[in-house]
């Protein structure tokens, strides 16, 4: 171990506390403002409240409970899809020889890099015309524009990880072809699987611009749409205290999430882009 | 990419027949891997930007069905000469730059104390997933109120006017903005840098120590030249994101008021709220040629900084 002198250690610590703060500090104003009544909300003082009224009115909100639904329901419809056919295609990239790779993963990127504003005009239009407009598969479909890049990215990072002799290894000890694929692979790749899962989740449930544009109800609506369009007693007030419920809702289970598997998430981040 | 090549010169090595059965026979199952996704990808955005380009030749609004025709370019000069677009493509660049650029400062920032904390590299880890993983919608709320007069706390901190109210300016406006987005998206280019920090071998820094090189120049000197692929991709994913922003504006100033208009917005705009698809598909078609520009010329400048780099080595 090196020595490091308090002066260094004083630095570090310093270093440390700024991007801990850095982080949190927004995310701990939205969460004070989620307990405060409307008598404190103008205090400009964290956790200066502990109401929980604002709680209160999102879970009886029929509009905030209909688009929490929606939102579960469609990434996960969303991450499900793009998880299956991004898993076929990376063992494909990682495992198999073919020419057409480098245009596989290229194409994918680009595709990843699409702007959603170039697409939104003709799915409006199309969406209307084959009544997919305000329905759950009408925002799973473009989805895929941006969920599928990242599962091939991702899953083709850490499948190229995966020792594959391992197979031929349990093939030799005398398991059958289906046996060391079930015992042997299954297991290896299922973390990485799971973290792809994860990232793509995340992504699905944070688009904005497709629920905003091919939605107009509770039928499909999302909570990112739906909070944007919160309107409190008078049309033009933003009820700030909702808002910051809903925002607290939305947010605690993507975090607790990303902090237990914190350490995938960031493997899966990286192997995904520095690859590409 | 090249250990692929390299293994696949080394198995078209052995002599034809059999093995090149085998050979085709793992060529197909590839394909037949790959198509179901490669198929959905091209559906979902060949079939709508091929179509958004279609709309974008014809006067079409939705509000008069009935007038529908074709009308070639026009609507791209419309869209070219108007004052709206070229003030919301100088917004959206501001933006685009200031984020990034803050971003790479402050995401190198952290990414050097990730990568070289003696302690507490685990609750920094952690702490910077969680802008990561928030929704940006809740991230610009989170933003809005804490600069918002009637919800606001930054108004209390020292140094900064009671009276200021970022809200009711252009200026003030497009800070918040870029604030946000640098906080949302930070962690994301720290953790690239990160993982490009972790590619300089440490020799160099140990071998140019004992020539008496400072830490700053250890940095200026050998680990910045040798980042320069990561911090080029990093720069490139963020850049692209940043210039199509939408979530963020369309929070903090609903509709693009006090000339925040991004060009997301302004499509967003006419295709939606005035429902002139004509029009709007123009916007479309011209943002995603402004993409496809700056992917270029990243992408250009990436090929020769990894030529350079083999070039030296």
């Amino acid at each position: 171990m090196e020595q490091h002198t308090n002066k260094e250690r004083l630095l570090w610590t310093i270093g440390i506390l700024v991007v801990l703060l850095y982080a949190l500090i927004p995310v701990m104003w939205i969460a004070s403002l989620s307990f405060k009544t409307p008598a404190e909300v103008g205090d400009g003082k964290f956790f200066s409240g502990f109401s929980t009224d604002n709680y209160e009115v999102i879970f009886n909100d029929d509009t905030f409970l209909a688009a929490l639904i929606n939102s579960i329901g469609i990434a996960s419809i969303a991450t499900l899809i793009s998880i299956v056919l991004a898993a076929m295609a990376a063992y494909a990239l990682s495992r198999l020889d073919f020419a057409g790779k480098a245009v596989i993963l290229s194409g994918a990127l680009a595709v990843a890099m699409f702007p959603p504003i170039s697409i939104v005009g003709s799915l409006f239009d199309m969406w209307r015309a084959i009544g997919l407009y305000d329905t759950w598969p009408g925002l799973i479909i473009p989805y895929m524009t941006f969920t599928l890049p990242l599962a091939i990215y991702t899953l083709s990072a850490f499948f190229r990880e995966i020792p594959w002799e391992l197979e031929q290894a349990a093939q030799v000890d005398g398991a059958t072809p289906f046996q060391a694929f079930r015992k042997v692979i299954v297991p290896l790749a299922a973390p990485g699987v799971f973290t792809a899962a994860i990232l793509v989740f995340i992504f699905a449930w944070n688009d904005f611009i497709f629920a905003n544009t091919l939605t107009s109800t509770d039928a499909a609506r999302t909570v990112p749409a739906a909070l944007a369009f919160f309107t409190g007693a008078s049309q033009f007030e933003q009820p700030i205290g909702a808002i910051s419920a809903a925002a607290v809702v939305v947010t605690v289970p993507i975090i607790i999430m990303v902090l237990i598997f914190q350490r995938r998430i960031v493997a899966g981040l990286t192997a995904g882009a520095v690859k590409g | 990419m090249s250990t692929a090549e390299a293994t696949g010169t080394r198995t078209a090595a052995p002599p034809k027949g059999k093995v090149s059965d085998r050979k085709k026979a793992e060529r197909k199952l590839a394909w037949m891997l790959c198509a179901p996704a490669v198929i959905v990808m091209l559906l979902v955005t060949g079939y709508p930007i091929a179509y958004a380009f279609y709309l974008s030749l014809q006067k079409f609004d939705l509000r008069f069905p009935d007038d529908k025709e074709f009308v070639g370019l026009a609507n791209y000069g419309d869209v070219l000469s108007s004052s709206t677009w070229w003030s919301d493509v100088i917004t959206t660049l501001i933006i685009t730059v200031a984020s990034v650029a803050l971003e790479l400062v402050l995401g190198m920032a952290i990414a050097l104390v990730m990568h070289r904390a003696i302690f507490g590299r685990g609750p920094v880890r952690a702490a910077i997933l969680i802008p990561y993983g928030i929704v940006t919608v809740v991230a610009a709320f989170a933003w809005k109120f804490a600069f918002d007069p009637t919800s606001g706390f930054v108004f209390g901190l020292p140094l900064i006017s009671d009276t200021w109210q970022p809200l009711n300016t252009k200026g003030g406006s497009l800070l918040v903005i870029i604030l946000a987005e640098v906080w949302k998206t930070t962690p994301f280019m720290a953790l690239l840098l990160l993982a490009g920090l972790a590619l300089v071998p440490d020799e160099l820094h140990e071998a140019a120590k004992v020539d008496g090189a400072s830490t700053i120049q250890r940095f200026f000197r050998i680990t910045l030249p040798l980042m320069r692929p990561a911090i080029l991709v990093a720069l490139l994913f963020r850049t692209l994101d940043a210039f199509r922003i939408f979530d963020t504006p369309f929070i903090i100033q609903p509709g693009g008021a006090l000339g925040t208009e991004t060009v997301s917005i302004l499509g967003y705009n006419i295709l939606i709220n005035r429902v002139n698809l004509g029009l709007g598909s123009a916007v479309s078609i011209l943002i995603f040629i402004c993409v496809i520009l700056i992917a270029t010329l990243f992408v250009k400048g990436l090929g020769t900084s990894t030529a350079q780099q083999r070039g030296e080595v």
